[in-house]
């Protein structure tokens, strides 16, 4: 059990990094890349939000919204599948708000530096690819659980290497139509190159 | 001396602000300041505090991997001589006739012969990267204005030394383009990438074309199909097949180099040669070559000791994981590179170190990929300013803590 756990959490960091092997949640991945303080910052809220609303949104799934879910109730052959999305969504953009509110409330410095990109983890599309993958592959809450907080820490390891490179490369001379996003978009497919190293591993 | 140190004078004007050919600067700046030490040394990109410059540096580490070099020619034709005396044909190229013209034999005794054959293969892909390589460094040099550095020529000279012998040459042109725009001058020409150029272009044709970069057929420039009891593969590739693979193998081979694999990466003794004198020049970092050492030395003890039933590649020791594949080569050049790995002291041996353990887990844990050196160094390079600001970090709230403000 341990070991499935292990190699779940593996899969979700390294194998399949939601960053860099799936490339979702790019906006705020490219947009709030330049220094490693925010992005650490950013990284933490990610593992945050996805630790939690993975599982809660597999408990939903499992008990309300899948096929038979409402069996507990007595109730058979009632299918709410076609309300995943909005459930997702709905669940995603109430934790995003509560962690909203706590950065704002203990850390003001991290919550100005994040800006329009905190209330936007909303919509990032990391979050939901989260909660949807799980769905997909039909997760326990154990393995939900593992797989929300696993995808989180690959994430926030990608960005914050990302946003190390790119204070590193601030003292690079780069040809001038390339500066900014250009230069990022590069970087981050050098990236995933890197991160190819792990594919083709079994778990 | 002085009539050449005249011919350049008198040409400089030619070539400076206003000049004629001024578009050309970086060519005439390249003979000039490779014949004689230039009035001022580097000023972007990589530093240097010291008497020499840029240029001496990188010559150093081409000079250190003139062994390899010299090794890639003999191991090349020996294997190929001694795959022909078991049976198999010569790959049917300009080569044979050459060959044949001259009269020449195929014995794999005779010293001579390995290495006339085998500089067949590696001069024509090492005039490619030169070719190739050169042309795309020219032009960013002429339109960006920047001089034409001898980083090429280390980058120039990785590369055809990662690639198996019987790379066809556009692969290897399209492989140095690809590393030398993308893995540097798009960020502004040496010093200023993060990636090392070499491994990026090698990583780039591992994954572009994977039938002429791994498998059994690219290592041994000869044609062995339906041989029997004739294997081209690796000695990584044989060890992850059959368990005690290396068992009936000599370890001393493994090290001289006369095993199947990439020109020059099966010597370890060649790589340890060059890796002595970068050490002793002090252009290569010790403490990441002994980083790379302890971090592999330390996850193969670790998976000895786990085991595993399926899985052969658990059982083989950390001396055998140093000799074969393309670790040695990696360790020496690749991880030592003073542009992608860390900057730091303490940074170094934690860059080090990791890829060392990654190292190990790719080639023992990974099936798809048995060679893991070039993975690890790439994944390392992409964390290597991370630890670099961890580093910093460390040592400015050190500092603070120590004078108490």
């Amino acid at each position: 059990m341990l070991e499935h756990y292990l190699s779940l959490a593996t899969k979700a960091v390294f194998v399949e990094n939601i960053a860099l092997a799936y490339f979702l949640g790019m906006c705020s991945f490219l947009a709030i890349s330049k220094k490693v303080g925010t992005a650490i910052g950013l990284g933490g809220a990610v593992i945050f939000v996805l630790g939690i609303t993975v599982p809660l949104n597999q408990l939903l799934n499992q008990y309300l919204l899948k096929q038979d879910a409402l069996s507990w109730l007595g109730l058979e052959g009632i299918n709410l599948g076609f309300l995943t999305f909005l459930t997702l969504i709905g669940v995603i953009a109430a934790v995003v708000q509560v962690v909203e509110m706590a950065i704002d409330r203990f850390s003001p410095e991290l919550y100005n530096s994040l800006g329009v990109f905190l209330p936007l983890i909303a919509v990032n599309c990391a979050i939901l690819g989260g909660a949807l993958f799980m769905v997909n592959r039909d997760y326990t809450f154990g393995e939900a659980t593992i797989f929300g907080l696993g995808s989180g820490v690959g994430w926030a390891i990608a960005i914050v290497a990302l946003a190390a490179i790119r204070e590193k490369l601030r003292y690079s001379h780069v040809p001038e139509p390339l500066r900014g996003l250009g230069l990022t978009f590069i970087v981050v497919g050098l990236m995933s190159i890197g991160f190819m190293a792990f594919s083709g591993i079994q778990l | 001396m002085k009539f050449l140190r005249d011919k350049l004078d008198e040409a400089a004007p030619l070539f400076e602000k206003g000049g004629k050919l001024e578009k050309l600067w970086p060519v005439f700046e390249l003979q000039d300041t490779f014949l004689f030490t230039g009035g001022n040394v580097t000023r972007t990109g990589s530093h240097v505090r010291d008497s020499t410059d840029m240029k001496r540096l990188m010559v150093t580490v081409v000079l250190a991997l003139l062994p390899c070099m010299f090794f890639a020619c003999w191991n090349t034709g020996n294997q190929a001589m001694l795959a022909i005396a078991k049976g198999a044909l010569p790959l049917d190229s300009w080569r044979m006739d050459l060959w044949q013209f001259l009269g020449l034999s195929f014995n794999f005794k005779s010293d001579f012969l390995c290495i006339l054959f085998g500089s067949l293969y590696w001069i024509p892909i090492y005039a490619t990267v030169m070719i190739a390589g050169g042309a795309a460094e020219l032009i960013f040099a002429v339109v960006r204005r920047h001089e034409i550095s001898e980083g090429f020529l280390v980058s120039g000279a990785l590369l055809p030394l990662t690639l198996p012998p019987t790379i066809p040459l556009w692969m290897v042109a399209l492989g140095i383009l690809f590393g030398i725009v993308m893995g540097k001058e798009i960020f502004g020409g040496v010093g200023t990438n993060f990636l090392n150029p070499a491994l990026t272009a090698r990583a780039f044709l591992f994954f572009a074309y994977p039938a002429y970069m791994s498998g059994e057929a690219p290592w041994i420039a000869a044609n062995f199909e339906g041989l029997d009891n004739f294997t081209g593969a690796t000695l990584l590739a044989q060890a992850a097949e059959t368990k005690g693979a290396l068992e009936g193998m000599s370890w001393w081979s493994a090290f001289w180099g006369n095993i199947p694999g990439s020109l020059g990466e099966t010597s370890a003794l060649a790589c340890l040669v060059g890796a002595g004198i970068l050490v002793i020049t002090g252009v290569g970092s010790y403490r990441t070559m002994l980083g790379v050492a302890l971090g592999t030395f330390v996850m193969a003890l670790i998976l000895n000791l786990a085991g595993s039933a399926t899985n052969p590649m658990f059982a083989v020791p950390w001396y055998w994981h140093m000799a074969i594949g393309s670790w040695a080569f990696g360790t020496a050049f690749m991880a030592t590179d003073p542009v992608s790995s860390a900057f730091t002291s303490r940074g170094k041996w934690i860059y080090g170190f990791f890829i060392g353990v990654l190292v190990i887990l790719i080639r023992v844990v990974n099936p798809a990929y048995p060679e893991g050196m070039m993975l690890a160094i790439l994944f390392m390079n992409m964390f290597a300013p991370l630890i670099d600001h961890f580093v910093v970090q460390a040592n400015v709230r050190r500092r603070i803590a120590r004078s108490a403000i």
